[in-house]
């Protein structure tokens, strides 16, 4: 329906179109010289508006209609039916809309509550049908007006080249906030699910407890505040990050000092690629690597030296995860060891510094709040990463500071938690909490890193 | 002369003390450290590179080449229980496949009886041979009894198993004539040789291994004799006396116990010839000898007994060089295929039975959770609906922003904010996306959940951070001689940008954009938040159908424990990066061809 709706949107666009620019040459009676605008100009305006018009209508009466039919369906509910618990009635309703739709369905629990499945259903499909006969009239009924009240405005004088360039302007202005509005929407969505989660259970226990199994002997979707402690979550990322950090920050500081100033042109033509490639691989891969190839070898290697290793060890994840973020920090440390202005390395030289000392003495401090602000883009990149800890770390919470034992992330938990087979209500509270600290937690030191960078360019620029 | 004086001199003139010349000699070796550390650095990245490429391609050979067993197959009426009349493919739909395949494999190894015989018979081959047959039936209804040489899809196991992945028959050498015995239900071969001396020795010296685990345990227990010795000599009461007595007895007989069992072991270890008893914790020998294939259960030096997985034709004495002996060095509960089964296919192998093809399949197959019909195909169409929707959403919205914000945004408080947000959404976490999408699109507009739709949204919002930055970045490079030149021939700011600016900045902003949507198609997390996760096995037909996209399917399937899935994977990680490749070399013909330095 949606799809028929949204072509006649587009027919009425191109009528549109057609209608205003033969107007605007009827209303002249060829004589051309008199229109403010050029005919096209006039089309263009008309053909704007109704499809804006259209468009908008189709986009929220779509949306209104299916909260107002998700309304009626739960408010349809029979008095005995609400007495069932939510995760029951969701499972009507959800069993409803599907024989509605003509899905197969799972035979229900009893007698009454295939009447009522039935009932919804017939419900449903008819507040259905009739939402789309109305979204598909009211949308085609106002763009039309919309074509015909602009078709008439057409008269030599009209401005219908200004007028469409503001709009044009206005849509411009609204895509570019579409940069905030996704920020709220993250804010927004993310805060309402952490603020129910955090009703129920005390900020402090969710913040420093060490115990973590949100999900065990959870009964009617009452959470149990002594299992939602997310300390070893905290715990497992940091030490994650941590092992990551040390493999990518001296490799891919290096790694950049190398290419920046030691590298011959040819070494660089092929080396600078090879790093990108590393940085366009997607983490599913690196994921795979890790738990074919890497948690073994380090597993192997540790039991021959006698030591025990976890399959899922934090080592595995974080050595992969670094080799993930090394092509991060030497482009990010590449680009700033660069911009360090060469008087600066010519004072060196001329002072009879050796290329090292010039290094290490002059361009890194220099550089330091680059460098400084790239490892912090890149730990915040660690922190969120979810594939390779997903299929390389463990899931079960473990507090403890040995790199070889298996340890747990936020990210793995999140998508434990959204998809596991709880009931989504449930599961939700924590996934969204967690989401929220991760969101706060990179935020703070994304801005941080960009403050650091902002002010160091300044330094020089 | 002056030659050397130059050379040797001015180093002597400058640096003139030894502690000049050692602080200089460090000063280099510090010099070479750093260049050495970098050049360590790069070539540990290449390593990690080369060696992530190498399991990936190295797991994906495996699964290049699918296995079929060919055999004669009887589509008889009575078999696939289809009526005498008419038949239309609705009718053959229901026909009894998998019977008539099994009954060609009854067929093609005829002494497989009983029940457990037949079970493992009929795991030759794949469900799929069945269901590949019914769809060959149901376009040609004339096959319905006839008998086709069909090849049938051989199961994962058998797969890997032809392929040499598991283990395989290896042949060991032998001497001297051999002669078969048929005594009742066993067959007893015995050599002028002394062939059967391996078999002895693999299981004396397994029984030697089993010594040692008893004697082990038997030393446990002793520590429990001492303990209790220790505790009984301080013990006071009477009545603790007589409890403690009691334990150490306990102790002392299990102690006892075990080390003569242990010892017998380490007899029969140590014993010079006899006859020792092989078991499926131990290699498999078989013999083949006189048309038959014999799995050994007893073996001395010269002489075998065991039964006859496929009859032998004859008692003949055989003359050395006509028989054969044959190992599986895996024990048979240490692997998929039974030593049954490993006869089985070895005969069908020198029958000329077992065929590899190339796998085509697997790009044309949808997802299943049988690891030999699995293929990418669904996912590859999937991915394709949710990379549509990203485009159509990401690469318009993008480009106007980045427009407005290059070209008409005056500069104020809120444009720097739009500029903040943009530069932190690039660095919000995917996973926070998936969120988004949940909680807004999915629950609240109700967007249909697991859809290209849903995911192609979730993954627009991700990539626009990317794609603004680069469009502004190429909208920069256009030089403002083109735009004064466009106002001053009377065009409007909005004709300008548009006849003139974009134009030139296109191949920049499309560039940017093709990395962008590179990075979203390998993007897994926050479609795993919109349900993008659940199997699906139908193929999309739309936006609005459930789907499932390339790596979340890597991801599904990296999951599951057969081994062939997991070379399953590497071959689907394989298709994903082509694609990366292709879209990131048109990236780069962009850039090289259309892209103009002012």
């Amino acid at each position: 329906m949606f799809q028929i709706t949204a072509l006649a949107v587009v027919l009425l666009t191109l009528a549109a179109y057609a209608m205003g620019r033969s107007r605007a040459y009827s209303v002249t009676s060829g004589e051309l010289a008199g229109l403010h605008s050029l005919p096209g100009y006039h089309g263009f305006y008309s053909a704007l508006v109704t499809f804006i018009v259209g468009f908008f209508v189709l986009v929220t009466m779509t949306v209104l209609a299916g909260l107002w039919v998700d309304n009626s369906v739960w408010g349809a509910l029979p008095e005995d039916a609400k007495k069932l618990s939510l995760l029951r009635q969701d499972r009507l309703i959800a069993d409803a809309k599907a024989i509605a739709n003509g899905q197969i369905v799972s035979s229900a629990a009893d007698a009454r509550a295939e009447e009522i499945r039935q009932e919804l259903s017939r419900l449903y499909s008819n507040q259905v049908s009739f939402s789309n006969y109305a979204i598909i009239a009211i949308t085609a009924a106002l763009s039309l007006l919309a074509l015909l009240v602009t078709n008439r405005q057409i008269v030599p004088r009209f401005r219908a080249r200004n007028r469409s360039e503001w709009i044009v302007q206005g849509l411009l202005l609204i895509s570019a906030t579409l940069a905030i509005l996704t920020t709220i929407g993250i804010v927004l969505s993310l805060i309402g699910e952490t603020l129910r989660f955090f009703s129920e259970i005390p900020l402090l226990a969710f913040l420093f407890g060490t115990h973590w199994s949100p999900l065990s002997g959870v009964f009617e979707g009452k959470l149990n505040p002594d299992s939602v402690g997310a300390i070893p979550l905290f715990a497992g990322t940091l030490l994650i990050t941590f092992v990551a950090m040390l493999v990518a920050v001296p490799i891919g500081l290096l790694a950049a000092i190398y290419l920046s100033d030691y590298a011959s042109n040819a070494t660089r033509a092929w080396a600078k690629p090879l790093l990108e490639l590393l940085a366009g691989i997607p983490t599913v891969v690196y994921g795979f690597f890790a738990a074919i190839t890497v948690a073994p070898l380090i597993r192997g290697t540790g039991e021959s030296i006698g030591l025990s290793v976890a399959s899922e060890s934090a080592l595995a994840a974080g050595m992969v995860m670094g080799i993930m973020i090394i092509p991060f920090i030497s482009s990010l440390s590449d680009d700033v060891i660069n911009s360090v202005p060469q008087s600066l390395r010519d004072g060196s030289y001329g002072l009879g510094a050796t290329k090292a000392e010039t290094i290490t003495k002059v361009v890194l401090p220099a550089a330091l709040p680059g460098i400084v602000s790239a490892v912090l883009l890149g730990v915040s990149r660690a922190i969120g990463e979810t594939m390779i800890v997903v299929m390389a770390a463990g899931q079960g919470a473990n507090l403890t500071w040995n790199p070889l034992e298996a340890v747990t992330t936020v990210t793995v938990q999140i998508v434990a938690l959204i998809t596991g087979d709880t009931e989504a209500d449930t599961a939700a509270g924590p996934a969204f909490a967690l989401g929220f600290t991760l969101f706060c937690v990179t935020l703070i030191f994304n801005i941080i890193a960009l403050r650091i960078v902002q002010k160091y360019r300044q330094k020089y620029d | 002369m002056t030659d050397v004086t130059a050379s040797s001199m001015p180093a002597a003139s400058v640096h003139k003390t030894d502690e000049a010349h050692r602080r200089l000699r460090r000063r280099y070796r510090a010099e070479l450290g750093l260049k050495l550390a970098g050049a360590l650095a790069i070539l540990l990245a290449t390593l990690a590179l080369v060696s992530l490429l190498w399991t990936v391609f190295g797991n994906a050979y495996g699964s290049i080449q699918k296995t079929y067993i060919k055999l004669p197959v009887n589509l008889d009426r009575d078999v696939l229980e289809l009526p005498n009349s008419e038949l239309d493919s609705d009718k053959i739909r229901g026909g009894n496949f998998t019977g008539v395949v099994r009954a060609s494999l009854r067929e093609a190894i005829p002494n497989a009886k009983g029940r457990t015989a037949r079970r493992a018979l009929y795991k030759l081959t794949s469900d799929g041979a069945a269901l590949s047959l019914r769809q060959q039936a149901m376009e040609d209804p004339a096959l319905i009894g006839t008998t086709q040489s069909v090849e049938l899809l051989a199961s994962d196991d058998v797969d890997l198993w032809i392929k040499g992945y598991v283990d395989r028959l290896e042949q060991l050498p032998v001497s001297g004539q051999a002669t078969p015995q048929v005594v009742d239900d066993k067959v007893r071969v015995i050599v002028e040789s002394n062939s059967f001396q391996p078999i002895v020795t693999t299981i004396k010296s397994a029984l030697g291994e089993t010594a040692k685990r008893f004697r082990a345990q038997a030393a446990a227990e002793m520590r429990g004799v001492r303990v209790f010795e220790r505790r009984l000599a301080n013990a006071n009461s009477e009545v603790e006396k007589t409890r403690l007595q009691g334990e150490l007895e306990g102790y002392r007989q299990r102690a006892a116990n075990l080390e003569k069992q242990a010892q017998s072991f380490e007899d029969r270890a140590t014993a010079v010839g006899g006859t020792e008893t092989l078991n499926e914790t131990l290699p498999s020998f078989f013999v083949r000898i006189d048309g038959g294939v014999i799995k050994i259960e007893s073996a001395s030096a010269n002489a075998i007994e065991g039964t006859a997985i496929l009859p032998l034709a004859n008692t003949a004495t055989a003359k050395a060089g006509s028989w054969e002996l044959f190992q599986i060095a895996i024990a048979e509960e240490g692997r998929r295929i039974s030593d049954v089964q490993a006869i089985w296919l070895n005969k069908l192998k020198n029958e000329g039975r077992i065929i590899r093809k190339a796998n085509w399949d697997f790009l044309q197959d949808s997802n299943s959770r049988e690891a030999e019909i699995a293929g990418v195909w669904g996912a590859i169409v999937g991915s394709f609906w949710t990379m549509l929707v990203t485009f159509f959403l990401a690469f318009p919205i993008g480009v106007m922003a980045a427009i407005y914000l290059e070209e008409f945004a005056p500069k104020n408080a809120i444009t720097d904010f739009i500029e903040v947000n943009i530069n932190n959404l690039a660095a919000v976490p995917s996973i926070v996306f998936g969120l988004l999408g949940l909680a807004v699109f999915v629950s609240f507009f109700g967007v249909p959940r697991s859809t290209a739709l849903a995911g192609g949204i979730v993954l627009a919002l991700m990539t626009l951070p990317t794609i603004i930055i680069a469009a502004r970045a190429a909208i920069k490079a256009v030089p403002p001689s083109i735009r004064q030149a466009a106002l001053g021939v009377g065009a409007s700011k909005v004709q300008t940008v548009t006849h003139h600016v974009l134009p030139l900045a296109m191949p920049g902003i499309l560039t940017g954009t093709i990395i962008g949507m590179a990075q979203a198609l390998g993007e897994t997390a926050p479609l795993l938040m919109i349900g993008m996760f659940a199997f699906i096995r139908e193929i999309p037909s739309g936006i609005t159908e459930p789907a499932t996209a390339l790596p979340v399917q890597i991801y599904q399937w990296s999951d599951f424990p057969e081994q062939l899935f997991e070379m399953k994977t590497a071959a689907a990680i394989v298709v994903l990066l082509i694609f990366l490749v292709i879209m990131n070399a048109i990236a780069i013909v962009l850039r090289k061809r259309f892209e103009r330095r002012w």
